[in-house]
């Protein structure tokens, strides 16, 4: 692959490694070759195949680290290595189970795949759970979002780790295998949420974290249907317990530099990073680390909308929030990509500010229409999206998770 | 070729296409089983241990986890995928294409090779028995489970080349393999280093560690061989191998960093004390690592040798990694350095590369220790401790070949018969060593607690937990 996009590089722990050449002999493509010190993973080779994992008798073969986008560890950087270096992030313990990059790599098809993570993002900890080694959270509230009128049932649920090492982004994902097996006796399929609460906790100083999660009644053609896993969530009651894993993801990931913008467009449970990223700058506004703080936000009416009441107490000068609703009797179906043409001028400066970093997180359905919106701003201010837009993703300012 | 396991003897050599050598297997099995049931780990028939099993000989399939219980592990036969239009890549035959029978004029001498190499297995199993017994941690009694089962396969892939290959001489092979005992006074196993006891864990592992290198070696230098089917038996060998390798790495190396440690908390490196405190001081380490390493390195044989020559201008056994290496791969007049012994001196002298084969394998198993020894090192390190573990001498306390006859220290250096008698205490591990180690030997099998004389290790097995229980006893 590309090192280019290179956000994780296999490497072998010289710590651990025998030199017995198993990981040299059973590599399809020859990624893997060693000096007199060390057995040596080459990135711009290696296809992430795995086929040297099982083989490897000592598990010095199963590391994969998080790096800065495009600037993997040289070979010679590796052969000079007595262990893994200590000043890298959290190695991950095992692989990214196969269900997990599945849905990763659907969520970021849209945009042509994953975006390296902002330059300054913290570097965070993946794959420390797996689906055999999970990690068991207790559910400490469980509290319906949406009016009780309201046709969807989204849920807050906050999940305590009690005193175990999880450490979790905003922007991150926790896997959940729900208990039990499908019609043909095999075990469900882990699902993805992205954690809606920022990373000291839901309430700092506790080890937890929040899912907003809505019960799902009907597929995409809605035709009815009962969601395994969001209704095996939303029917958690406090102090049941529940297998977790991961963390995942190591791009989705906001910028920690004083100064950065974000600017969120969102619909639905969608809104779960950005209430978590929101959040985060909430509890630091006394440190007045400048930057700003822009949201779309597109629900079917006001009572259906997770975090409301919440956001609608924010400072005006702390969130500029754009809400968009699509089913208010009496009022003109309004979408989020209506709002982003309303709001050209401000849209278009974020567009040109190194600094202002764009999430995009909800139904696939929404990204067309914001893909457009975003066109006719630049075609309104004399730009040319197509030209941007792989400027920004090369840039890492341009992230999308949709589903 | 995937592994038909709904045959009686797992394989990916289509076993039931030749009916009567599937008979004569299916003959050997309970024999096999027999000798597993006496001579096997001890006690331990019951216990389900997590051992790997080859599913298939695929990376994605050869180690698949699961709890077994021993006598009832798959033992079968495996061989590495053929390879299309192979050669014999040395020798007289160099470019012919590789034989997938047994050429008649090398049948006697490779019935020996394989029977040698083949020896090798059920004797280390028996050296092991009593080992599960005293096991410092779950984890390593399920590491010493796991060499036992694959020796016991490698004996299967032996013994499957006889039957296939070598007729009735093959079969009465197959059977004299499981009539030999370890140590036994009338009928030993063939080569001497196997007949020697593996008494406690340290001598385990400097065993794997040093001894099943050697395996590693001659393996690799049979999976050179020209006859295809030794050819791809012993690739498939070698992946299994590497495990016994890591175990006796790990194994030494988690020792060290147990002593290192409470040398650096007690600063002291007084043998006794630490002793006293229950670790094995590093010098007896040194020791027991002179002893192996000298043991094994006569495995190789004389330095010069008319039948390594024949083995190879045969076509029979390669050099290490013969086809990565760029010569003419006949050696006609190729020269090797090996050393001789003037007077008292140690001089090096070139001789026809050909003759000198045992050397290169031998020089190249010495690489390969020197890296095990040069990581080993840097735990003191680590810790701020000077003491550095070193090979002796090639020639220290040797039996076989040019330094047979005489007395090396350590250094090299040509000591007399008076010199020997009164120093090699200080060199070889002696009664006391030997006892002071057995002492240390109290069986350990609460998941995740570890004996006090080693470390736990840095990760588990298949990226389980250091706490898992790793073996159940019933």
């Amino acid at each position: 692959m590309s090192t280019a996009e290179l956000v994780k590089q296999h490497l072998i722990d010289p710590g651990i490694c025998i030199r017995c050449n198993t990981c040299e002999e059973t590599c399809p493509v020859k990624a893997i070759t060693h000096d007199s010190r060390n057995y040596v993973v080459k990135a711009e080779v290696c296809n992430d195949c795995r086929a040297c994992v099982p083989p490897c008798p000592t598990g010095a073969i199963d590391n994969w680290f998080p790096i800065a986008p495009g600037k993997p560890y040289t070979l010679e950087e590796q052969y000079a290595w007595d262990e893994l270096p200590a000043a890298a992030p959290v190695a991950t313990a095992v692989g990214e189970p196969d269900d997990v990059a599945r849905l990763t790599s659907a969520a970021t098809a849209g945009q042509g795949g994953p975006v390296a993570a902002p330059w300054s993002a913290e570097k965070p900890a993946v794959n420390l759970y797996n689906e055999r080694g999970p990690i068991t959270a207790t559910v400490s509230g469980n509290f319906r979002l949406t009016g009780e009128g309201a046709s969807a049932d989204i849920r807050h649920i906050v999940l305590d780790f009690g005193g175990v090492h999880f450490p979790l982004l905003e922007g991150q994902n926790i896997g959940i295998v729900p208990p039990g097996t499908d019609a043909q006796g095999r075990p469900h399929h882990v699902r993805l949420y992205s954690v809606a609460s920022p990373r000291d906790g839901e309430r700092p100083g506790y080890h937890n974290c929040a899912l907003t999660v809505k019960r799902v009644t009907e597929d995409h053609e809605k035709k009815p249907v009962k969601g395994v896993c969001s209704n095996y969530l939303c029917d958690l009651k406090k102090g049941d317990k529940v297998q977790v894993i991961g963390p995942f993801g190591a791009n989705f990931l906001m910028p920690n530099h004083p100064g950065s913008s974000l600017m969120m467009i969102c619909t639905g449970t969608g809104s779960a990073p950005m209430r978590a990223m929101t959040e985060r700058r909430r509890r630091r506004i006394d440190l007045k680390e400048g930057g700003s703080l822009m949201l779309f936000f597109g629900a079917r009416a006001p009572d259906e909308l997770p975090y409301f009441g919440p956001l609608m107490k924010l400072p005006k000068e702390f969130i500029d929030i754009n809400f968009a609703f699509s089913r208010v009797p009496g009022q003109p179906k309004q979408y989020v990509q209506d709002r982003i043409r309303e709001r050209h001028d401000d849209v278009w400066r974020r567009l040109n500010d190194a600094d202002c970093y764009i999430y995009l997180c909800g139904l696939k359905g929404m990204e067309k229409g914001v893909d457009e919106a975003f066109r006719d701003v630049c075609r309104r201010h004399g730009g040319d999206w197509d030209k941007l837009l792989p400027q920004l993703r090369e840039k890492s300012r341009y992230h999308v998770e949709t589903y | 070729m995937s592994i038909d396991y709904s045959q009686k003897i797992p394989n990916n050599v289509d076993l039931a296409s030749n009916k009567t050598l599937q008979r004569a297997l299916e003959h050997w099995q309970p024999a096999y089983l027999d000798w597993w049931n006496e001579m096997g780990p001890d006690k331990t028939t019951t216990a389900e241990v997590y051992l790997r099993t080859a599913i298939s000989v695929d990376p994605s399939g050869w180690a698949h986890f699961d709890y077994v219980r021993m006598p009832d592990y798959r033992w079968g036969i495996f061989l590495a995928p053929q390879e299309a239009g192979r050669v014999v890549n040395f020798g007289e035959h160099k470019g012919q294409a590789a034989w997938q029978e047994v050429p008649g004029e090398y049948r006697s001498t490779l019935r020996r090779i394989i029977v040698t190499q083949g020896d090798t297995e059920p004797a280390s199993v028996e050296q092991q028995r009593h080992l599960g017994m005293t096991c410092p941690s779950l984890y390593d009694m399920r590491n010493l489970f796991q060499v036992n089962v694959e020796e016991g396969r490698h004996l299967w892939a032996m013994v499957y080349l006889l039957h296939a290959h070598f007729g009735r001489d093959g079969r009465e092979e197959g059977e004299a393999l499981l009539e030999r005992r370890s140590g036994d006074a009338d009928n030993p196993r063939i080569l001497t280093a196997f007949n020697e006891k593996t008494p406690d864990w340290l001598s385990f592992f400097m065993f794997t560690f040093i001894t099943d290198r050697d395996g590693k070696f001659q393996l690799a230098a049979l999976a050179e061989s020209g006859f295809d089917p030794l050819s791809r038996t012993c690739r498939f060998m070698l992946t299994e191998e590497a495990h016994h390798l890591f175990v006796g790495e790990s194994g030494i190396s988690r020792i060290i960093q147990r002593t290192c440690e409470v040398m650096a908390q007690h600063k002291t490196d007084d043998p006794a004390k630490l002793r006293a405190m229950g670790v094995i001081d590093l010098p007896t380490l040194q020791k027991y690592l002179n002893f192996h390493y000298s043991v094994t390195s006569d495995l190789y044989g004389a330095e010069i040798s008319s039948n390594a020559a024949s083995f190879y201008t045969n076509g029979l056994k390669g050099r290490y990694e013969e086809t990565k290496l760029g010569d003419d791969h006949r050696l006609d007049s190729a020269e090797y350095p090996v050393m001789e012994v003037v007077g008292d001196r140690i001089i090096t002298k070139h001789v026809p590369a050909l003759t000198a084969l045992n050397e290169r394998l031998r020089d190249d198993w010495v690489k390969d220790v020197q890296g095990g020894i040069d990581r080993w090192n840097k735990v003191p390190e680590k810790l701020g401790i000077p003491f550095r573990f070193a090979l002796p001498h090639k020639g220290f306390h040797r039996k076989i070949g040019i330094f047979g006859e005489l007395h090396l220290s350590p250094e090299g250096k040509v000591i007399s018969e008076a010199e020997w008698t009164h120093k090699h205490r200080d060199w070889l591990p002696t009664e006391e060593d030997r006892a002071f180690v057995q002492s240390l030997m109290g069986r350990v099998a609460e998941p995740g607690k570890f004996a006090n004389w080693i470390s736990p290790p840095a990760r588990g097995i298949n990226n389980q937990p250091v706490d898992f229980e790793y073996v159940r006893f019933n």
